[in-house]
């Protein structure tokens, strides 16, 4: 993205259980912080949940970098999750609903996809797993209050 | 004189040192930051603690395991040093301003030492303090060990805590329970909150069970999955399961995600999850003003 703006990043480690807790926070704190709706904080929350509950599981641990973005008009968010396990086999097997290796919903990368708008995976077997986010902030016009 | 058996004397000296002085040293050290914010009660009080603390490091000295944080005369003071730090750390100081505290209890031996030695260019007096010097840095080496795990200890406890206090189970009405839970839905949470609500729900002889998740921030699959493991159990028992405090920003991405949860009574509100179990058993409520007696 040649438009945006890198404006300050963290890394945060994914290695267990508490580690995903915090995640979530930094990520709704960040997120808060950009001004994102509440539903877009949700969503861009549980779908980071969810990507880091896979780079922990399938992944053998990793880590998450969060990017605040600035393109001028809009400000936004990546988080990047990567890890050096096993990688993805079947991608598209892999994004199908329902299917899972790990004794959940199989709905964690499938619905992470459907919860962000931007959704980048790169992955190839043996050499690890990236997962890239992005999220801009966009306000709805809010009503307008004036008398007819 | 081979070094090792120089060594050994020169330790055995500091533990005969220690001894000696004893009193001097613990008047010296009643004044320093760490004793005389600690024991405020009276100096008297101070000074004993700083003799326990010294008789210590004399038989740490004199057994000859300077650098050992494991040497068992370390044992008898190990609890009086982690009361002191946390004493320490509960006023706020950080773990570096204790360890500072503590480096500055050397300074006041190695003086009174020093006192001692009138040739300061003798071997064996180099020896001594170079002892000294090593057994005062393997004392604040176990001061901060034991604040390491006198911390660790609380996190854990505290974990504890947390898990059994955030799930309690509610008795709302006759035959119906609810259980309010709080912050993040982990695999060893949602197990005791099963657990508590099955006992519960055999305990309370409950037909309807309510889990509201209005306190849980984040509801992702894996959370999903174990409330409707928790409802698939209460159902077995006999039980129906309604989760309320389902709110719009989390009702939103549970659809997106892709969660199919309409095997499972959802209400918006713990209200809404009561007035429907109440209506299921009969008992019905109007929703206007209070009726007295005999109005029509």
């Amino acid at each position: 993205m040649a438009d945006s703006l890198r404006t300050g990043g963290t890394s945060l480690p994914i290695g267990s259980d508490a580690d995903l807790a915090w995640v979530r926070q930094e990520v709704r704190q960040a997120a808060a912080e950009l001004g994102f709706s509440l539903v877009q904080q949700t969503k861009l929350v549980t779908a980071a949940s969810e990507l880091a509950r896979n780079t922990l599981v399938h992944g053998g641990g990793g880590e998450l970098e969060i990017t605040r973005l600035d393109r001028g008009s809009s400000l936004g968010l990546r988080l990047c999750f990567t890890d050096n396990g096993p990688g993805i086999s079947d991608i598209e097997l892999a994004m199908t609903d329902g299917y899972t290796t790990g004794g959940g919903l199989g709905l964690g990368l499938s619905g992470a996809k459907r919860l962000v708008p931007d959704f980048d995976l790169v992955t190839e077997p043996g050499a690890g797993t990236t997962i890239t986010v992005t999220a801009w902030v966009y306000t709805v016009p809010s009503a307008r209050l004036e008398a007819p | 004189m081979s070094e090792q058996d120089a060594a050994q004397e020169a330790a055995e000296w500091v533990g005969a040192f220690l001894t000696r002085r004893r009193e001097q040293i613990a008047q010296r050290w009643a004044d320093a930051t760490l004793f005389r914010t600690v024991f405020t009660l009276s100096r008297d009080e101070s000074v004993e603690a700083c003799k326990t603390v010294i008789d210590a490091l004399a038989t740490v000295a004199t057994s000859g395991r300077l650098d050992d944080i494991t040497a068992p005369a370390f044992g008898t003071v190990r609890d009086q040093l982690g009361r002191m730090a946390a004493s320490r750390a509960w006023t706020g100081s950080s773990s570096a301003q204790i360890a500072d505290e503590v480096a500055d209890l050397r300074e006041p031996v190695t003086s009174v030492l020093r006192e001692e030695v009138t040739d300061q260019s003798d071997a064996a007096a180099q020896d001594s303090l170079l002892a000294l010097t090593v057994l005062m840095g393997t004392l604040r080496l176990v001061i901060m060990e034991t604040t390491l795990m006198a911390g660790e200890e609380l996190i854990e406890r505290q974990r504890q805590q947390l898990m059994e206090v955030a799930t309690p189970v509610i008795s709302l009405w006759e035959n119906i329970v609810a259980v309010p839970l709080i912050g993040t839905l982990d695999s060893a949470r949602s197990q005791v909150v099963m657990e508590s609500l099955l006992d519960a729900i055999v305990a309370q002889r409950a037909r309807y069970a309510i889990l509201d998740i209005t306190g849980v921030p984040t509801v992702d699959s894996l959370v999903a999955q174990h409330l409707m493991k928790t409802v698939a159990a209460a159902r077995l028992m006999g039980a129906e399961c309604i989760v309320s405090g389902i709110r719009p920003a989390i009702a939103q991405t549970i659809v997106q995600l892709g969660i199919d949860l309409s095997s499972v009574i959802t209400r918006a509100t713990l209200a809404d999850a009561l007035a429907y179990a109440l209506g299921q058993q009969g008992v019905e409520f109007s929703s206007g003003p209070a009726t007295g007696a005999g109005t029509r």
